[in-house]
């Protein structure tokens, strides 16, 4: 278990410096820089600025400042909001991503592996040609769609729900976005639980569980269940960064104060550091989960610990 | 030769099979009895087919500007504003097909550019194996953890908006799967009667490569490639969406999406035609992959 666990980490953590890499030349490649304004500075006060910000060091002691202040948790002060640093922008929308996100997710998980489980249950049937074919609809139709659609829906036609906004972060306030958040990933979990759900079932020791004369819920429950997670447990990763993801936009879209809302603002407004700096903290976030991912695998599937 | 080289797979996987079966006319077969894919297939021709023809017979182009006062029209026959106009005047039935022809374009060529890298880099990481097929993968491995997506964005916004920079960038995400599924069949396949004939015979690795194993893996790549255009078709709307990806007045799916849902309660067919025309695309290419991949599939047979 260590030995796996030293692997997996040896390929995450080229990863994550790559990635900050990659931030770091991309941010140097852009065009205009911290200290450009209206006023042309004098020759000398640009150069002590420069040696005050370290711009005047060779390029890969530059990076591995970078790096080490990335690693220190110091991701640079933001160009548009002078007054904050990118990193303490992010920690004030973390905890309103985090709510909508992890609800999301949560949501997409246990909708989506009901409905895959079902689907498989009745293989062929008409609810599984239903279940399917909504789950066909689920991917098909992109989170950026669904949102104005449940807007439209719920907001405008019926006014059951604010169309968007944040007081508080109530269950009002949450319900359209993480709804439009989940459908994508409940799709796709669905499509792959069923998938794995109808293998586990083929398989002998279920058919003995049947013959021995167990109730079909505890066949379920006790005998198919934790096989059939397993291809579901290896997706959390791109789960996680799908959601990730769509939040930049669903955020955009119900103006919900998260970390996904600065990062389009920041686009828009070439906000080098801030771009950067949300790229570094969901991809650190991203191979982290992997990461942890790749270690419950081993955990729960006896047979990748052997290999 | 790729008939030939295609027979010869059926002949060493289907040794027992009636004779006058290939693997190419038995997954047509298949193919053409799903009835959910053949319907797909059928919807998207016809959409496609709209996309090229329609605009010429309508009186507008996607760029005129009405200043008149034909503004956010709804739907209507007269005028042959069929699917009406934006908050510009804009003709949407227009607008719409032309974006289609964006999204459609940027579809296909990216997915060529990730099958070309990924068929390319996976061939040979499979066929050399060892150490070579070590390194390359486990290179694809670190790459394949990297947060994709806003790294485009990242890349949008540092070097500006352009189209050659979005097939570039979205087709340089797309080749890993590409290359781990291709690498995969590769392996299975280098150790066939075929490819030892043709070393025995003094062929060259490249010329193996190209010619004996490529055309085999076609039935994968071709199941990859209907999966993948949808994909990076879902990418381009998310980077226009944003305001990422093509500019005005040149437009997508995604940036129509994008302008219809911010004018939505004034003209929801600005959001619907769009949005419909990006749904069932995705949904046509969706039910076609999931059709080949059944017809294709080898555990099935």
């Amino acid at each position: 278990m260590v030995r796996l666990a030293l692997i997996r980490l040896a390929s995450a953590i080229p990863t994550l410096l790559l990635l900050i890499a990659l931030a770091f030349f991309m941010m140097r490649a852009a065009p205009g820089g911290p200290f450009d304004s209206e006023r042309v500075l004098p020759p000398e006060v640009q150069a002590q600025l420069e040696q005050a910000y370290h711009l005047d060091e060779p390029m890969w002691k530059q990076l591995a400042r970078y790096i080490g202040g990335v690693l220190q948790g110091d991701l640079g002060p933001s160009f548009q909001y002078t007054d904050f640093t990118v990193k303490e922008l992010i920690l004030q929308g973390l905890p309103v991503s985090m709510q909508v996100g992890l609800t999301a997710m949560l949501l997409a998980l246990l909708v989506g592996c009901f409905a895959g489980t079902v689907a498989a249950l009745r293989q062929n049937s008409l609810t599984d040609h239903l279940v399917m074919g909504l789950a066909m609809t689920g991917m098909s139709v992109p989170v950026f769609v669904v949102a104005p659609l449940l807007i439209l829906l719920f907001a405008v036609g019926l006014g059951l729900l604010p169309a968007g906004g944040w007081q508080g972060g109530g269950l009002r306030d949450m319900a359209l976005p993480v709804t439009a958040l989940a459908l994508p990933q409940i799709a796709i979990l669905a499509r792959l639980m069923r998938g794995s759900m109808i293998e586990v079932l083929n398989s002998n020791y279920i058919r003995t569980a049947r013959a021995k004369g167990l109730p079909t819920r505890s066949v379920i429950l006790r005998h198919a269940l934790r096989p059939a997670l397993m291809p579901v447990l290896s997706y959390l990763g791109p789960a996680v960064a799908g959601i990730l993801t769509g939040s930049v936009v669903i955020e955009q879209i119900f103006g919900i104060p998260g970390i996904g809302r600065y990062f389009v603002q920041a686009a828009i407004n070439r906000d080098y550091t801030l771009v950067m700096g949300v790229v570094v903290f969901y991809g650190t976030l991203i191979i982290a989960f992997n990461f942890l991912v790749d270690l419950l695998y081993g955990l729960l599937d006896p047979r990748v610990r052997a290999s | 030769m790729k008939a030939n080289a295609a027979n010869a797979t059926a002949l060493a996987t289907v040794a027992s099979a009636p004779p006058g079966r290939s693997l190419w006319s038995d997954a047509r077969r298949r193919l053409i009895s799903n009835r959910a894919a053949m319907a797909a297939l059928v919807l998207l021709t016809l959409m496609v087919a709209l996309i090229l023809v329609g605009p010429m017979f309508s009186p507008w182009t996607y760029d005129y500007i009405d200043f008149d006062g034909d503004w956010r029209a709804p739907p209507q026959v007269e005028g042959l504003h069929l699917f009406g106009t934006d908050q510009l005047g804009r003709d949407l039935f227009v607008r719409t097909l032309v974006g289609g022809r964006i999204s459609l374009m940027v579809g296909i060529v990216a997915t060529l550019v990730s099958l070309l890298i990924g068929v390319t880099y996976g061939a040979v990481a499979g066929y050399f194996g060892g150490r070579i097929d070590n390194m390359m993968m486990r290179a694809v491995d670190i790459l394949y953890a990297l947060p994709f997506m806003f790294l485009v964005i990242l890349l949008m916004v540092v070097f500006g908006r352009h189209l050659v920079l979005i097939f570039v960038a979205i087709g340089a995400i797309n080749w890993l799967d590409m290359a781990r599924i291709v690498r995969g069949q590769t392996l299975a396949l280098k150790n066939r009667e075929f490819v030892m004939a043709a070393r025995a015979s003094g062929v060259s690795n490249a010329r193996i490569i190209r010619r004996h194993i490529v055309p085999n893996l076609l039935g994968v790549v071709a199941v990859y490639v209907t999966l993948t255009i949808p994909h990076v078709i879902l990418v381009e709307s998310f980077l226009s969406f944003l305001g990422l990806g093509v500019q005005e007045p040149a437009t997508s799916w995604g940036a129509l999406v994008n302008d219809g849902a911010r004018d939505m309660e004034a003209a929801p067919w600005a959001l619907a035609f769009p949005a419909a025309f990006l749904a069932l695309t995705l949904f046509c290419f969706n039910f076609i992959g999931d059709g080949l991949r059944d017809a294709l599939d080898p555990k099935d047979r």
